[in-house]
């Protein structure tokens, strides 16, 4: 197998991930493109594992994922808590702190 | 021969998981149904889970379908419902910026496909890329204790800050 149709399918997901981080309007979907740039690096890191023969890629994925179920717990409690104060979780609302 | 064919096998594995992950992740970012975007979502994560079995990280692959699939499209369902989101209705989930979100996000593709061909062109991962669980776990265990165990206390910190958070005054 080549090493870039994994790269190659890691660097699409990352930037459809980017595209739904800038774009969505509800919180939780941008969380959702969160979990796509986190699987795009996991994708990365397994596939430079497997050209060097070693594990380590495999350690460092096993991490992202355990960030990554932390980042959805606080990321969903956060949503959850704006729609308490709000009514709301269309981002295009939440302009508080706009300059 | 038995080479050759395996070689064919997982050039077809990789782009039917492939197909699935980057047309679901489109869908996870242009449907107008939330529930139906989770659902793409566990289309994207079980093809990743896919494609790690297929480097031979079997167990980073069912952790992954374990974790994601089994848990974390689960909390997004009930962010979903305690968001009282509009379950099963098409409403408008993308802003009015869509086209520089696109801006964005096609440069950045682009960007990284040129520097991956440019560098990684023709470096092949063998085709036995097995690697034991076991050692998986002995490197886990010997080399990198302190950051698991850092780890686990995130976790908890994550828990008991999501509760904190989530708790009705």
């Amino acid at each position: 197998m080549l090493l870039n149709e994994f790269l190659l399918l890691g660097a699409a997901l990352f930037a459809i991930g980017v595209y739904g981080v800038l774009v969505r309007r509800n919180g939780v979907m941008v969380l959702m493109s969160i979990e796509l740039i986190l699987n795009a690096v996991n994708i990365n890191l397994i596939a430079f594992g497997a050209l060097h023969h070693t594990v380590v890629g495999q350690v460092f994925a096993l991490f992202v994922i355990t960030i990554a179920a932390a980042e959805v717990g606080v990321g969903l409690a956060i949503v959850l808590m704006l729609y308490r104060n709000r009514s709301s979780i269309d981002l295009d609302q939440i302009d508080a702190m706009r300059g | 021969m038995i080479l050759g064919a395996t070689m064919v096998a997982q050039h077809i594995t990789f782009g039917i998981i492939a197909a699935i992950v980057i047309v679901g992740a489109l869908r996870v970012v242009t449907t107008n149904n939330v529930v139906h975007a989770a659902l793409w979502l566990v289309a994207v994560l079980s093809g990743v889970g896919g494609s790690f079995i297929l480097l031979g990280a079997e167990f980073v692959g069912v952790t992954q379908i374990l974790i994601y699939v089994g848990a974390i499209v689960v909390l997004f369902l009930f962010g979903i419902m305690l968001t009282r989101a509009p379950i099963g209705r098409e409403v408008n989930l993308t802003g009015s910026s869509w086209p520089m979100g696109l801006v964005v996000a096609i440069p950045i593709a682009g960007v990284l496909a040129y520097t991956l061909i440019d560098a990684f062109g023709t470096d092949h991962i063998g085709n036995d890329t097995r690697q034991l669980t076991a050692q998986v776990s002995d490197t886990l265990f010997q080399n990198y204790l302190i950051p698991f165990e850092v780890v686990s206390v995130l976790l908890l910190a994550a828990l008991i800050g999501a509760i904190v958070l989530a708790r009705k005054e």
